[in-house]
């Protein structure tokens, strides 16, 4: 393992001003569950490793019918779905942290950190997308706000400016006649990366027969977790059915640019992105009828 | 070189402090520095569970898990099992069910179970079993392993 | 041998000796080993598939703070290119003293070049990027057909193919090529009605011990070299270290740890000798742990291949004919189980006409190692051809193997002829399981079987066994335990001197503590080492009977050892149980300590088959295996749990081997998925309950009737989910493994 200091920051200020001071030589230390990894095998490097679980910011979990919900970057996956207020309100959320890796995993990742990870294939982005969920940021410059569809920008990298530091993610509070899903296709059943994932969430009419919006996400297709705003725009005002979901699901499936790599080929994953765009948007619709 | 960091925590009941350098992990202070090689490292990576420890209560990889991180908390290993009185049910039913033929994975498997347990105190087969996919045994195949957790849920809560 | 009798510890299942110290972690594997003054470790290894080694410059290594020694090849002393028995198999000094530290050349990617020692196991690492060698590449071959072209890039420049007995003079990648032949093949094959003919390609797979490789040694100054390690043979530790450093068996020591699996992996050195040259040059004690990934890639995993099988039968369902075509890929240096697979690949399987033509093969790959039953999985696909033809004669699957199955008296295409071998009972009670004709309960689910054989061995183990004054004994015996063996062997101790298993305390002995005993593998422990203990134990039965005769002032002949004492045979009211007598040892001409050493011959094949359900998602090709049952001929179970335990834990390999497993190499030989994220090895979510029949045909050869369990296992779960998956979705797999991927395109290719 490479040699590196450590601080436990205890303030969002004293954090930033860490980053901001060591830049690229310091790196972020949540759940760890990605970063110790990397650090050891030499595909990320730092000086210093900046242990953020212990500021209060980053540690919220809330939940309210009026304002949604506020998920701290250090708030482990475990906290979340254990939450009983919490995994009534956000199943799809659910779907994606308690598959992430393993009970052992979730006892210590985090969303925040499976974020700022911003690997084309983590869990709970395309979750993230489809529930719209938005970025709270903290910098020297002050607050800002990304939608998190636009936070990875590239295979391991995000939005995130010299300094800034992921304080939260807030995820509306779910409408009536609203669901969401996530699901995601490996070989085995538990323990590994997605090959393929997918996350939707739709909202119907007052009949629950009509599309009023629709969010897809995929993952591992693209470089980084794919929302193609088209697939859900294709079924505003279309009745649920069977048709309308494929036709959607072909929508994102042509969206997607998959590589093949030891985890998958190209032609598989194009494949797949099909199979669960529609199996994540069936699951959507079923938790918006008000079934499970 | 790093300067080593003090840390102060409590381990299996027991105030402990060592003297570790930062980038060394849980797992290598416990077996390393602390003499408790009970926890086995199988990847270095979170992915056999052979590591497992509490962390405060928690199932954790060792492995993931900086040494420095645990100041102020609590640790449980393997060697924090079992009591002065006795094997614990899950150790017992192990042997009874010949649920263990290398051994090497049966620390984790056991902390593991151990964690379920506290939590749903009467799992199914299918909870033992997602509960336990991030243990890996390469030798028996798990059969055994999930009978023993299964078994020992039924042992009466007092003998724990 | 006895005859058909009352067992009483034989046949029960005792906790085993070494358990609370496995459950409450106390028990020490090798790679809990620490001492004082103990330096760290680590390998550096080639980055490059093939490569010339052109120079390795140290300097800057050695003088990293903290660093205490540097070796490489150089510092092995020249190894002869010579031939040694490792108890599984032979093999020459020269190439395995060449795949611990590369000399000239390096022939895979994560093969040892160079190692260090240090203070601890970070400033080792650190040390290793400090160590700067130049290489100068050359193209990689890494598929056993490729290797085996005229124009393929060759390995190992002196090597020549030696083909039918007959060494070559041209350079080649084949190292042999060999046959065997029965009969008149093309004759059975033109009265046969039916023939079906595949080819089969099987990914390189891992043994996938959870416990990475291991070894400390202290060279001290006196010249004694010790070695502490995880082993399956500590004495075959201490023959390669002894031929590889040029020192005598009596200088060396190996003290084997707890072993955290092995399956054939753990029996050929890499970083012993390696750790013992670091501990020469420093003066200390030096501990080498490998990492994960340095398993992966720099041990001994077990071949691909590529498989060609021809099956002739005619219309009443009698094979007429078989042929195969095996080639496997050794590897960096020769020496793959492909003879063994020739040997196994059509056993089962009463045949007048066969022929098996393989050959060994080497690629830029890892050397490849023993992994249960060594060979067998690969050919067992075969097996998938068996169930063709039951589908197209319209007959069930195992009446097509019972019509052909192997018997007594039947001599393999290989050349041996069977003794009494459990094949057809393992059919029947195949047939008669409940699994077998249970409903299968939904669409894209589908049944199969398969059947599979391995030969088992011999070779020589040690056991001594001294009565304590309590009327217990302390039993030390040789067989590192991988699986419970211990106990087993207190327990033949147990039942011949009629007492309780828990009153044999058993203890494994490192070389200077215990006679020289084989590996722990070939699924020989219960066999040979069992026997051993077995004739320990009658050994300190004739002394005990002497004692009581001395303490009667009666003649020995008048004395008899039988239901857990001495009796006099003319007075029988004359006993003394074995607890009161060893109580008396003191008074009757001191300690008894019985002992044995053996070299059985009578060793016994073992059969195991499947049952496997499976569903296969036919939108993403995943399999799931629902159902699981494995039937078995143990011979005689001495421990049944440990037994099943064997069954499972093979199963399961195989299982894994079928469904995930494979090293995925990019075009420079590099292996993509080295750590146990991508290596996908099953978890316990993957699977069932592995449901276990232990069949009992006893093996005449055997004081109990003992035949090998460990291997045979992992033989038939792949052809049998092969099968099963056919009978699923209607596709036959013929790819190992049988990832979703390729299930996936075989289904939209069907269309």
């Amino acid at each position: 393992m490479q040699d590196f200091d450590y601080v436990s920051a205890k303030t969002l200020k004293e954090a930033v001003s860490l980053l901001n001071r060591h830049g690229d030589q310091a790196c972020v230390l949540s759940g760890g569950t990605d970063i110790l990894v990397q650090l050891r095998e030499g595909r990320r490097k730092a000086r210093l490793v900046v242990d953020i679980k212990g500021i209060p910011q980053l540690n919220q979990l809330s939940c309210t019918k009026a304002k949604g919900l506020t998920l701290g970057a250090a708030v482990p996956c475990c906290q979340i779905y254990e939450d009983k207020t919490i995994a009534k309100a956000y199943p799809g959320l659910i779907d994606a942290v308690s598959l992430i890796g393993g009970i052992q995993i979730q006892g210590r990742a985090t969303v925040g950190g499976n974020l700022c990870n911003a690997s084309p294939a983590a869990d709970t982005i395309p979750a993230l997308i489809a529930l719209g969920a938005v970025c709270t940021i903290a910098g020297p410059k002050g607050t800002r706000k990304v939608r998190v569809e636009d936070f990875c920008v590239a295979p391991g990298r995000t939005a995130l400016k010299k300094g800034e530091l992921l304080v939260s993610i807030h995820l509306p509070p779910p409408k009536p006649r609203s669901g969401a899903y996530f699901l995601r296709f490996i070989p085995r059943n538990e323990m590994d990366i997605a090959v393929v994932n997918a996350g939707a969430s739709v909202l119907l009419d007052a009949r629950k027969q009509t599309f009023v919006s629709a969010r897809i996400a995929l993952g591992a297709v693209a470089p980084t977790p794919l929302f193609i705003p088209e697939a859900g725009e294709a079924l505003v005002g279309k009745s649920v059915s069977d048709g309308a979901v494929s036709e959607a699901a072909e929508i994102a499936k042509a969206a997607a640019r998959p590589i093949s790599d030891m985890r998958g080929a190209a032609e598989q994953r194009r494949h797949l992105c099909g199979v669960l765009a529609r199996r994540a948007l069936q699951g959507a619709i079923q938790r918006a009828k008000g079934g499970n | 070189m790093s300067k080593k960091v003090h840390v102060q925590t409590r381990i299996n009941g027991e105030e402990v402090e060592f003297l570790c350098e930062p980038r060394q992990s849980l797992l290598e202070v416990l077996r390393d520095e602390l003499g408790l090689t009970g926890s086995k490292e199988g990847c270095n990576n979170g992915n056999c569970g052979a590591c497992n420890v509490l962390l405060n209560g928690r199932l954790v990889n060792a492995c993931l898990v900086l040494g420095v991180e645990v100041q102020g908390r609590e640790v449980t290993t393997i060697e924090g099992i079992a009591s002065p009185e006795g094997l614990h049910p899950l150790q017992q039913k192990f042997l009874e069910h010949a649920a263990l033929q290398c051994g090497v994975c049966t620390p984790g498997f056991i902390v593991a179970a151990r964690a379920l347990l506290d939590k749903t105190p009467r799992p199914t087969e299918g909870q033992v079993r997602h509960w336990l996919a991030g243990n890996l045994c390469r030798c028996t195949g798990y059969d055994k392993i999930v009978r023993a957790v299964l078994d020992a849920a039924t042992v009466k809560k007092g003998k724990r | 041998m006895a005859d058909v009798k009352e067992f009483k510890v034989v046949g029960t299942r005792p906790i085993r000796h070494d358990g609370t110290d496995k459950v409450t972690g106390r028990a020490l594997y090798g790679g809990d080993v620490r001492m004082a003054g103990m330096l760290y470790g680590k390998v550096l290894r080639s980055p490059h598939a093939h490569a010339r080694i052109k120079s390795i410059n140290i300097r800057k290594a050695l003088s990293l703070p903290g660093v205490r020694a540097v070796v490489t090849g150089k510092d092995l002393p020249d190894a002869a290119d010579r031939i040694a028995e490792l108890g599984e198999g032979a093999v020459n000094l020269k190439y395995l003293g060449n795949n611990c530290l590369a000399d000239d050349k390096v022939l895979y990617k994560g093969h040892a070049v160079a190692a260090v020692a240090a203070v601890n196991a970070h400033v080792a690492e650190e040390a290793l990027s400090l160590i700067n060698v130049k290489y100068e590449v050359l193209p990689p071959v890494l598929d056993v057909r490729e290797a085996m072209k005229d124009d393929a890039p060759l390995l190992l420049p002196e090597l020549r193919t030696t083909s039918l007995g007959q060494k070559g003079d041209k350079p080649s990648n084949v190292a042999s090529h060999f046959q065997f032949k029965k009969g008149d093949p093309e004759k059975g094959f033109r009265e046969a009605d039916l023939i079906v003919e595949r080819e089969f390609f099987t990914a390189t797979v891992h043994q996938g011990y959870i416990e990475t490789h291991n070894a400390t040694a202290m060279w001290n100054p006196d010249g004694l070299l010790t070695i502490w390690c995880s082993t399956q043979g500590a004495f075959t530790v201490r023959q390669q270290a002894s031929e590889l450093l040029n020192i005598p068996v009596s200088k060396i020591k190996v003290v084997p740890m707890e072993i955290g699996g092995g399956f054939g992996g753990k029996i050929r050195v890499y970083i012993e000798p390696v750790a013992a040259l670091l501990s020469r040059k420093t003066g200390r004690p030096v501990k080498i742990v490998m990492t994960r990934a340095e398993v992966l890639e720099g041990t001994g995993p077990t071949p691909g291949s590529y498989i060609r099988v021809k099956i002739g039968a005619n219309r009443e369902g009698r094979i007429t004919a078989a042929e195969a075509y095996l080639a496997y890929e050794a590897g960096a240096y020769p020496g793959s189980p492909v003879g063994a697979g020739a040997m196994c690949i059509f056993a089962p399987y009463d045949l007048e006409n066969a022929q098996v033509d393989g050959y060994d093969v080497v690629v830029n790959k890892p050397q490849t190692s023993a992994y249960r039953a060594p060979g067998a999985t690969n050919a067992a696909l075969a097996e998938t051809l068996i169930d063709e033809i039951a589908e197209r004669l319209k007959m069930d699957p195992i009446d097509l193997r019972l019509k052909n199955a192997a018997k007594e008296g039947v001599r393999r295409v290989d050349g041996p002829v069977f003794p009494r071998i459990g094949c057809v009972e393992v059919l029947e009670a195949t047939r008669n399981h409940p699994h077998y004709t249970a409903p299968l309960g939904g669409p894209n689910r589908g049944r199969g079987v398969a059947l599979g054989f391995w030969f088992n061995v011999g070779l020589k183990s040690s056991a001594s066994a001294s009565v304590n004054a309590d009327g217990t004994v302390s039993l030390v015996e040789g067989s590192t335990d991988i699986g419970g063996s211990r106990t087993t062997a207190a327990m033949h101790v147990a039942e011949e001197l009629g007492i309780a298993a828990e009153d044999v305390r058993p203890v494994v002995g490192d070389t200077d503590s215990v006679g020289y005993t084989d590996v722990t593998g070939g699924s020989r422990v219960t066999f040979a080492t069992g026997w051993a203990c077995y004739e320990a134990a009658q050994d300190i039965k004739r002394q005990l009977c002497e004692r009581a005769a001395r303490l009667w002032e009666i003649s020995s002949d008048d004395v008899t050892y039988e239901n857990g004492g001495c009796v006099s045979r003319s007075d029988p009211s004359r006993r003394i149980t074995f607890k009161e007598l060893a109580g008396k040892l003191g008074d009757t001409g001191g300690p008894v300590v019985g002992r044995a050493s053996v070299d059985p011959q009578g060793v016994g094949g073992a059969f195991a088959a499947n049952i496997v359900d499976v569903e296969v998602d036919p939108d993403t090709g995943k399999t799931q295996v629902l159902r699981f049952t494995v039937v078995q001929d143990a011979g005689k179970a001495i421990h049944p749990s440990y037994v099943e335990g064997q069954m499972q834990g093979g199963s399961v390999q195989g299982i894994g081997w079928a469904l995930n497993e494979e090293y995925f190499y990019d075009s420079k030989g590099v292996m993509r998925n080295a750590s146990l994220l991508d290596y996908r090895m099953p978890t316990c979510l993957d699977l069932p309950m592995i449901d276990t029949v232990i069949v009992e045909v006893p093996n005449p050869g055997h004081p109990y009737g003992v035949r090998g369990v460990g291997e045979v296992p992992i033989v038939p779960p792949a052809a049998a989910i092969s099968n099963a998956i056919y009978h699923a979705v209607g596709i036959r797999m013929n790819c190992l493994p049988m990832s979703p991927g390729k299930v996936l395109e075989e289904i939209l290719k069907k269309g």
